[in-house]
């Protein structure tokens, strides 16, 4: 990895064990920030075609539920986990043959459509869903080991740090290769990529099936976090939410997603604590004035006082 | 069977009337600023807020009953009127240079604070007003009672308001500025059309509009924290498979909806829900780019 | 830069390594009376559930301020953080453990929604936090499980539903149709699952011509309420609540629905002052349990006349059943504690002293006594009547009172709701205690 990245990613890591080790709360709060990451990943892949989508929250549904529902039969995390990203991979895949035919305003709003009627799907099919209620997931083993609580979070947080490092650098390699080089184009001039004979439409498929797969592991993890899934994961608010989260954290850099998820679950957990009628509305202020006044989000404040700083000293 | 079906229709038409009032607005504004603006969705609750606090201050006067359906119009005037140039000016107009999903990133933030705002201007018990219902009394069809308001009135503005927009777009100078800019904005602007006066102009009759949704609506529901989110979602299908910024489309999307829907009250309940969506997608596999929309040009 | 940030992100780990040890153990034994006792309230303070979620919440600040003027609980003044469970379960898991390991919440009262109460309940065993569910209805939280340290200060989805069907087949022995409209999520589809499981057992042979589940936060219902005048059914139930509940009474009553058929809707003493006398007569109506301001045996009382005129005061409308929901949990909450106290010498209880003497424990409260069961779910009788317009009130009252006791509708412990309702026969009708008349 670039050292540029590596030595916050690392610091960041550091600091966020640390952060967890003084108050224990904040495992929690910081592994479902990491594994909202992972889908808010996917939608910067997205976001460097310029799409966007609203409705990646159905792919975290796709995960969690894959996880709620395959749980009584298999008990291992490390089983749950793959599978929960495999099933993101398919549904992925089969929305994606006929999104990835759309552009900007349509595709957005194909995402919305399908992440609603999944949706209205987990509140229908009563019998099998609980509906609202949700259903609860045992708490699985991690390699064979069945872990008490607290173990079981720090080896969720810890791993959640781990698969965000991992695939953080998957990503940025995947961004610099021959196909992630391509999104930036079907953003600008997407014709031009047609007449350099590759298909617009493969491209934008493919980064949306990686993204449909992040967002189903992010899924999954949630499951294994809150240890309890509701239809609630895939309502289209949520959806908003991933966008905001990559548009906060900034899109210039694979670290973004995840720096975004934190300070966005911080922030939201301070401005409710502060006030209990009103959170909803810093949300938006904050969100309303990052785009005003530093719209290459949280990591382009971060280059503009380390970066150059650093490089002028 | 052939009774039940003209009462579905008859339904149909009434909801395809309001979700006509709700998207208009929107289509309108995407059509000229390209911004899909999620805080429609709030302008219609607010609009509706609105109605119902006039209406109950409008009921304490004299002039009671010849003053209920006024006021509705007042307050979609009035919210329109005050926040779509103030958010236009103050915020909207900063972005246009910026990607899209900024722009509707912006408004996803606008509609997170409005949603806050109502629940502590009006706070959370469901509100109504219904006096515009009382004053246009009951209309029995069969031996079933529908009322004035749903039955005449709301389809009659909707349609008014078709008429008025079509006549307008077509027919007015700012009309066809509008529709210019719709067209071709790069084209407009280079043939002199100021373009941040058509943008304050729509934005502000767009908010009119979705406003002017939520005060018709105020009459025959309760206003509750999160009405306007409902509202998004759906409006949102109607602009897709309209197609941008298409008026006509968007009557004719709606109407599919609200028939589509009380087909499915009638005859197949369960599928209430996803009827919007399976019409958008369904539209969509056939014309890519909408009812009404044509493929934008192929630019190298 | 990235040197300094390092070495103090590592000084912190290091510091709080060595500081984690004696934040853990927090045993049980030798509790000291602490300066103040410490509940967290989840409850919906946004969207549309935040018209039962904020009434909660203010019957909560207007008790607890009630009690500390009285010394609070056993000497020891309470403090409430109130946090919003709107967001979701991702969140409000993240919030419960928030309160309990950075505030040190002694208790938590948590949840209007029945999701969030199945996923707070496992979380709150794991935490050793004494949780009392304070409003959500699912039945399933101790027929699937059982908990050390959760109870229910109030009755559960199944006799909020026999209840009424019992009044209406006592009420309106011949009706022979039925249509059900509720709204689309979990409550309005196990309300519904109870009711005609119960209704086949009690009255066999009833029709039901429509089954109507509009989406959660629906705005119109014109389209029903036409399949309804047109079907003509005997009886309409409905399990609605909030704004949605609100606007179907009134479509309904502008299209005469009412006329035509007999309304049975357990929620509606929420809406009564809401919707007025837009809401006719004769329409069947309950409140989640014995809850209401003019409760029949206890409008006379002074405990419940004071809270019913200061909550007036204070936040200018009635009293609706989530405020008597939230009065329970914290009458409960306090009979606990003294009680518990009581049997410990007058030293603080342990947290298990307390969950073990919440059960079986019978406490007071607004408009009676209740009991806790031995599995933590709450007995109270149910108050069913219907709707009567009168001079006093200008919404409608509640006449024809019947109050079921927890033996007729609830099912005993180590059964399933669903399964109990199946065995009722005809024959449970008549076991109904004898009408109340509203006086004024």
């Amino acid at each position: 990895m670039d050292r540029r990245l590596a030595l916050p990613a690392f610091a960041g890591a550091a600091l966020v064990i640390a952060l967890a080790a003084s108050a224990p709360w904040l495992k929690f709060v910081f592994t479902i920030a990491l594994a909202k990451g992972l889908a808010v990943t996917g939608i910067l892949l997205l976001l460097r075609a310029g799409q966007v989508s609203f409705g990646h929250a159905l792919y975290i549904a796709v995960g969690a539920y894959t996880v709620a529902f395959t749980r009584p039969h298999v008990g291992e995390m490390l089983l749950l986990l793959p599978l929960a990203a495999a099933a993101g991979t398919i549904v992925g895949l089969a929305v994606g043959l006929f999104v990835a035919r759309y552009r900007d305003i349509f595709f957005g709003m194909l995402n919305l459509a399908f992440s609603m009627v999944f949706y209205s799907l987990l509140e229908k099919l009563y019998e099998y869903t609980k509906g609202t209620d949700g259903i609860r997931v045992a708490r699985p083993t991690i390699a064979g080991m069945a872990l008490e609580r607290v173990d079981y979070e720090w080896t969720m947080l810890i791993g959640g740090i781990a698969l965000a490092l991992a695939l953080g650098w998957l990503a940025s390699r995947f961004l610099a290769s021959p196909l992630g080089q391509a999104l930036p184009a079907i953003k600008t001039r997407e014709t031009r990529l047609e007449f350099a004979g590759i298909s617009a439409k493969r491209v934008l498929l493919v980064a949306y099936v990686i993204s449909a797969a992040l967002a189903g592991l992010g899924g999954g993890i949630i499951a294994c976090t809150t240890l309890h899934v509701t239809p609630l994961l895939s309502y289209w608010t949520h959806s908003g939410e991933l966008v905001f989260i990559a548009i906060l954290g900034g899109g210039g850099s694979v670290l973004g997603p995840y720096l975004g998820a934190i300070v966005y679950e911080l922030v939201r957990v301070y401005a409710a604590a502060a006030f209990p009628d009103g959170w909803q509305m810093i949300l938006g202020a904050v969100l309303l004035l990052i785009i005003l006044f530093a719209a290459r989000g949280l990591w382009g404040i971060y280059e503009d006082l380390v970066l150059r700083k650093g490089r002028r000293a | 069977m052939t009774l039940l079906l003209f009462l579905a229709i008859l339904d149909g038409l009434a909801y395809a009337a309001q979700v006509f009032m709700v998207a208009v607005g929107l289509t309108l504004i995407f059509g000229v600023l390209r911004i899909l603006n999620v805080a429609h969705g709030s302008f219609f609750a607010i609009g509706g807020y609105v109605a119902a606090t006039l209406g109950t201050w409008a009921a304490t006067t004299a002039l009671a009953p010849a003053l209920a359906l006024p006021a509705l119009l007042l307050a979609a005037v009035l919210v329109g009127g005050v926040l779509g140039p103030v958010i236009e000016r103050l915020i909207l107009s900063r972005i246009y240079v910026k990607e899209h999903v900024l722009q509707l990133l912006v408004t996803f933030a606008l509609f997170m604070i409005l949603e806050d705002i109502q629940k502590l201007t009006w706070g959370v018990q469901p509100i109504f007003q219904d006096a515009p219902v009382r004053v246009l009394g009951q209309v029995e069809v069969g031996d079933i009672i529908y009322t004035a308001y749903q039955l005449y009135l709301l389809p009659g503005v909707a349609l008014a308001t078709l008429l008025g927009l079509m006549w307008f777009l077509r027919r007015t100078l700012t009309g066809r500025v509008i529709v210019a800019v719709t067209e071709d904005r790069e084209a407009a602007t280079a043939m002199g059309i100021d373009a941040n006066r058509v943008y304050l102009l729509t934005f502000t009759f767009g908010t009119v509009l979705a406003a002017l949704g939520g005060a018709l609506a105020s009459p025959t529901t309760s206003l509750v924290p999160g009405v306007g989110v409902n509202m998004i979602v759906l409006s949102f299908a109607v602009v897709a498979t309209a197609g941008l910024g298409q008026i006509e489309g968007a009557m004719l999307t709606a109407l599919l909806i609200g028939l589509g829907r009380s087909v499915a009250v009638y005859f197949a309940p369960e599928f209430e829900v996803v009827i919007p969506y399976l019409i958008m997608v369904a539209v969509l596999l056939v014309r890519p780019h909408g009812l009404f929309g044509r493929p934008e040009l192929r630019r190298v | 830069m990235p040197k300094l940030t390092r070495r103090a992100a590592l000084q912190t780990a290091v510091a709080s390594t060595v500081a984690l040890p004696t934040l853990l153990p927090r045993e049980a034994i030798g509790q000291q009376r602490p300066s103040e006792l410490k509940i967290g309230i989840s409850t919906f303070l946004s969207g549309p559930a935040s018209v039962f979620g904020v009434p909660g919440r203010n019957a909560a600040d207007l008790l607890i301020d009630q009690f500390n003027r009285a010394g609070g609980i056993g000497g020891v003044p309470i403090r409430s953080i109130v946090i919003d469970e709107a967001p979701g379960v991702d969140f409000l898991l993240g919030e419960c453990r928030r309160l309990v390991q950075n505030e040190g919440v002694d208790v938590m009262l948590a949840s209007i929604s029945s999701g969030s109460c199945l996923a707070v309940a496992p979380l709150a065993e794991q935490l050793r936090m004494p949780t009392i569910l304070w409003d959500c209805g699912t039945q399933r939280i101790f027929e699937e499980a059982s908990y050390r340290y959760c109870v229910r200060t109030q009755a559960n989805a199944v006799p909020e539903i026999v209840a009424p069907l019992l009044y209406v087949a006592k009420v309106k022995p011949d009706f022979r149709t039925l249509a059900v409209l509720n709204q689309d999520y979990a409550w309005g589809r196990d309300s519904w699952a109870i009711w005609k499981a119960a209704m086949d057992a009690v009255k066999p042979g009833v029709r039901v011509v429509a089954e109507l589940f509009p989406r959660f936060g629906a705005t119109d219902f014109s389209t029903e309420i036409t399949r309804l005048l047109a079907l003509r059914p005997d009886v309409i139930f409905s399990t609605s609540w909030g704004g949605e509940l609100d606007t179907f009474i009134r479509q309904a009553a502008e299209r005469r629905l009412f006329e035509r058929s007999t309304f049975v809707l357990p929620l509606a003493e929420s809406s009564l002052e809401r919707v007025g006398k837009t809401l006719p007569e004769g329409v069947i109506v309950g409140g989640r349990g014995d809850h209401w301001f003019l409760h029949p045996t206890a409008k006379d009382t002074q405990i419940l006349k004071d809270f019913t005129a200061a909550y007036r005061q204070r936040f200018n409308l009635y009293p609706i059943y989530p405020t008597f929901h939230m009065a329970q949990a914290l009458y409960g909450l306090k009979a606990g504690y003294e009680k518990a106290m009581a049997a410990n010498g007058g030293a603080w209880p342990s947290r298990e002293q307390l969950m073990d003497t919440m059960r079986g424990l019978q406490f007071a409260h607004l408009t009676g006594t209740m009991t806790i069961r031995e599995d933590g779910q709450g007995l109270e009788p149910m108050l069913i009547g219907m709707t009567k317009h009168v001079n006093e009130y200008p919404f409608p009252v509640i006449d024809r009172m019947v109050m079921f006791p927890p033996e007729l509708t609830m099912n005993p412990v180590g059964t399933k709701g669903l399964d109990w309702v199946r065995l009722l026969t005809p024959a449970s009708v008549q076991r109904a205690p004898a009408e109340i008349p509203y006086r004024a």
